[in-house]
């Protein structure tokens, strides 16, 4: 019998993962199934769906604090805070473009289980920046929470933290708590045409490194998009502000040439394209999402094409990868060996068929110590290994 | 004294202590194993000075190698095993174990490697705070959380405890800042947590790291990101003739858009002693005194200034200066940094607590804290990071009057209990340790607290680690993992499904 529990409440939730802890029967934790094509595909004959589990239980602007159930859509969290002129700082980012799914999807709930960000990640953090509470129900079938209302906090181990980023795999969420912040005034795009990929770093990494209070460093290669190579630093905030720390990267980085300037509506389009990899969409190509130094960034570029024709762009001051595997292979070895070569970090397989997500490791495979760490903490939170079971890893 | 009971201690490893002793030196040479009890004595507490205790032994470990080989030989032989960095806690975090090895992390003391390209700097666990802003300082850069006790305390420290400090508003605390780690298991196993990249493969075991009060794991090298100077800084120095005016300028100021560098408050009785102790040239005339600074670009810092000039004067403001030097804005916040040192004059003794609460709660807070000071006979100074909502309390109180402090202890639980009350928690930025360790069923339910514990099992199965901090029962891996389940229909029927 394949089931969908669709809880109302956390009791409700509650009481559907206790049935299966004693069934010992798996169950697939979805919000919205937004991100279902993501991470290693779970076996599971019964779904629990979070999406009645919705709505927003206090927002307090003053506070800076937001508390919603976790099954709340997020276009309707960032609508709420949209309207008192804040915002949920870290740019979460819509996987839809690049699956090729409907765009505007998605829960809170999966915004904190897949820890989502964007190019605001440098300044401003992930979603683990921005949690600082919640309630959740254990694979145990047990309620618990942990964190609290307020940013200032050291009460116990940092829960919230910990379940950022671990696809539903060891407690559901049911209600959680978050940090917003006041929307910026403006923002505008500071941009460089015509580097190659060293250079263009070079310029990111300087202009991070300087006082300018740069929210988003990205490097858009030669030929990317059907034009030219174009480096771009974002700058926010008031527009006295914003218009000083424009004239301060021209000074800085004037060697490399004369700067562009993009304001307004193209500008927020602008990086919610590099956001959302919106340049791999509508193909189905492999796509992986690197996570290295940032100077590490064109190295590693260098090094895996020795092997591999891949077509990329650059976040994270370089310190994020995109890139495609053109032939449309996953070339998982040699992506791995790149990232090793360069002095480490991770390579997550982002789009590919299930049955390849489901042979190939999606996640940075852990040494022994660490994997084994990690299992003892999902047996901890989840005994009967009944929680979306080789979601992240097989077996786990 | 002790209200705050510690774990029976072992007498079986008490009486193995000189078997101990040679293993720990046949791991650790030379002068690395302190034994003695004249040199054991700076151990015996750390910054929670109402609480001493001798530990079994101490070792001075130099090398990953050593702590790991420490560990191993303690896990292997049920031996405890106390963590200590600079011995700053404010909580107890480092507070001894009679039948503990205590083992301190400092001579773990380099600067391993400055990488301004990718504004990351990795530095051993024993590296002070203020340490790490003096490595890279000359190139302008600087590494934003500052606990008040940055010239001491160290790195390792900070993460155990998610230190914070005036500036954490902005540019947040530890947890915000710190991009690696590697710690070393109970078992005696090495980790590595991150990088100079950016979030994590698996499980965020960083975010579990820090804050986790030394008991999950030691720390031997951290990784941590450096930011550049703002450009400019301004402080203004803003009186009120009531909290609640104070209270609501900061809410205001927040809800205007403005995040400022810090935003710090304090009482009367905190004003008069900072005054007299540091001649800032703070207002006397006035209930509650506003510290703001706004740091970034000149252009912006100019702007905001006026902002906030503004916000001010709605608020009845009765003081109002703005720093027009940097010398002026050191002497603004000169005050400020002295006000637990200028309450120590006013007092022979004082308890510091920190709590946390909803901004908005402020004035109730302080309306039952004038309460509290009745009820228990002991006065109050109150600091705090306003931006943030976290109260430092200074409960005053005399050691050698019998009884002061239990009921300075009292005090202060019923402040923290209040805080909880209103929505906040019991500890912003100091740590549970032993201070808050009773306290914690009155913030969390036991489910709560034996999810909490069931992490420690997974680091740490026979709670050798720092036991008797954080949890106020302790209880076995084995009995934790237990779980009664009952078979039964498929729950809430009434729904449908396919």
């Amino acid at each position: 019998m394949d089931a969908i529990l669709k809880p109302r409440d956390a009791k409700d939730t509650c009481e559907a993962v206790k049935w299966a802890a004693a069934e010992e029967t798996p169950l697939e934790v979805l919000g919205s199934g937004s991100k279902k094509a993501l991470g290693r595909p779970v076996q599971s004959a019964h779904v629990l769906d979070m999406s009645d589990v919705s709505g927003v239980e206090v927002y307090e602007p003053a506070e800076l604090v937001l508390t919603v159930r976790a099954g709340t859509p997020l276009a309707e969290v960032e609508k709420l805070v949209s309207d008192s002129g804040q915002e949920l700082s870290f740019e979460p980012m819509d996987y839809g473009p690049l699956l090729g799914a409907e765009t505007g999807k998605g829960t809170i709930g999966g915004v904190l289980a897949t820890n989502l960000s964007g190019p605001r990640r440098i300044k401003a953090g992930a979603a683990r920046d921005h949690i600082l509470g919640l309630e959740a129900v254990s694979g145990r079938g047990e309620i618990f929470n942990s964190g609290g209302r307020v940013v200032k906090n050291v009460t116990g181990y940092d829960l919230p933290r910990a379940l950022c980023g671990s696809w539903g795999t060891l407690a559901v969420a049911t209600t959680l708590t978050l940090k917003v912040n006041p929307k910026p005034e403006m923002a505008t795009t500071f941009v460089l045409e015509g580097l190659g990929d060293e250079a263009a770093i070079n310029v990111l990494c300087q202009a991070m490194g300087s006082s300018a209070e740069v929210s988003g460093a990205a490097h858009l290669p030669d030929g990317h998009d059907g034009g030219p190579a174009r480096t771009l630093l974002r700058l926010e905030g008031f527009k006295a502000s914003v218009d000083y720390r424009f004239k301060a990267l021209q000074s800085l980085l004037s060697p490399f040439g004369a700067a562009g300037r993009i304001d307004g509506e193209p500008s927020d389009a602008l990086w919610q394209s590099v956001r959302d990899v919106t340049v791999f969409a509508g193909k189905t190509t492999p796509v992986w999402r690197v996570s290295i130094a940032p100077t590490a960034g064109p190295a590693f570029v260098s090094t895996l094409r020795e092997s591999t024709d891949v077509d990329v762009y650059y976040d994270w001051s370089g310190g994020l990868v995109w890139l495609s595997c053109q032939d449309g292979n996953v070339h998982d070895a040699e992506i791995r060996a790149a990232v090793s070569a360069v002095g480490g970090g991770h390579a997550t397989l982002i789009r590919a068929d299930s049955s390849i997500r489901t042979s190939v490791a999606v996640f940075e495979p852990q040494d022994a110590a660490l994997a084994a760490l990690t299992r003892r903490i999902k047996s901890q939170f989840d005994p009967h290994g009944i929680l979306s079971p080789g979601r992240m890893v097989a077996g786990n | 004294m002790t209200a705050i009971a510690m774990p029976e201690p072992d007498a079986h490893v008490i009486a193995r202590r000189v078997e101990i002793v040679k293993a720990l030196q046949a791991i650790v040479p030379g002068e690395g194993v302190i034994h003695e009890e004249t040199q054991m004595r700076p151990y015996e507490t750390d910054a929670l000075t109402a609480y001493c205790q001798m530990p079994l032994i101490v070792v001075l470990p130099e090398t990953v190698e050593q702590v790991s080989a420490i560990l191993k030989y303690c896990h292997e032989n049920d031996v405890k095993v106390v963590p200590r960095g600079a011995g700053t806690s404010l909580s107890g975090g480092a507070l001894p174990l009679a039948d503990g090895v205590l083992m301190s992390m400092m001579k773990f003391n380099q600067v391993l490697d400055i990488d301004f390209d990718n504004r990351a700097v990795v530095v051993q666990p024993g590296v002070t705070n203020l340490g790490i802003t003096r490595a890279v300082e000359h190139e302008g850069f600087y590494y934003a959380p500052d606990p008040s006790s940055q010239i001491a305390c160290s790195i390792g420290g900070n993460i155990a405890e998610n230190s914070g400090g005036v500036h954490c508003l902005k540019y947040g605390l530890t947890t915000n800042n710190v991009l690696g780690l590697e710690m070393v298991l109970m078992t005696g196993e090495v980790i590595r947590l991150g990088g100079k990249h950016l979030d994590s493969e698996g499980y965020d075991l960083l975010g579990l790291m820090t804050g986790s009060e030394g008991l999950l794991g030691v720390v031997t090298e951290v990784t941590v990101r450096i930011l550049q100077k703002p450009e400019t800084a301004r402080a203004l120095l803003i009186g009120f003739p009531s909290s609640e005016d104070g209270g609501r300028c900061v809410a205001d100021i927040i809800g205007a858009g403005i995040i400022p560098g810090g935003m710090e408050m304090m009482d009367k009785l905190a004003i008069d002693a900072a005054e007299d102790f540091a001649n800032a040239g703070y207002p006397r005339d006035v209930d509650a005194l506003l510290i703001v600074e706004l740091d970034g670009p000149e252009a912006e810092v100019d702007h905001l200034l006026e902002r906030v000039v503004e916000i001010a004067n709605a608020n009845n403001a009765s003081h109002l200066r703005t720093s027009e030097t940097e010398e002026e804005r050191l002497t603004f916040w000169a005050g400020r940094k002295a006000a637990f040192p200028a309450v120590g004059r006013i007092s022979p003794d004082y308890l510091c607590m920190d709590g946390t609460i909803p901004r908005r709660e402020l004035p109730k807070v302080l309306a039952g804290m004038r309460d509290l000071s009745e009820k228990h006979g002991l006065r109050v100074a109150n600091v705090f990071h306003a931006g943030d909502g976290n109260l430092h309390p200074l409960i005053l109180y005399d050691a050698n009057k019998p009884g002061e402090l239990d009921a300075a202890e009292a005090f202060g639980a019923d402040i923290l209990r209040l805080c909880v009350e209103v929505g906040g928690v019991l500890t912003g930025e100091h740590g549970v340790g032993i201070e808050k360790r009773d306290l914690m069923t009155d913030m969390f339910s036991e489910d709560d607290l034996k999810q909490q514990q069931r992490v420690k099992c997974a680091f740490d199965e026979k709670h050798l680690l720092n036991p008797g901090k954080v949890f106020p029962v302790l209880h076995r891996c084995a009995e934790l993992g237990k779980m009664h389940v009952h078979k039964g229909q498929l729950p809430f029927p009434d729904i449908p499904r396919f």
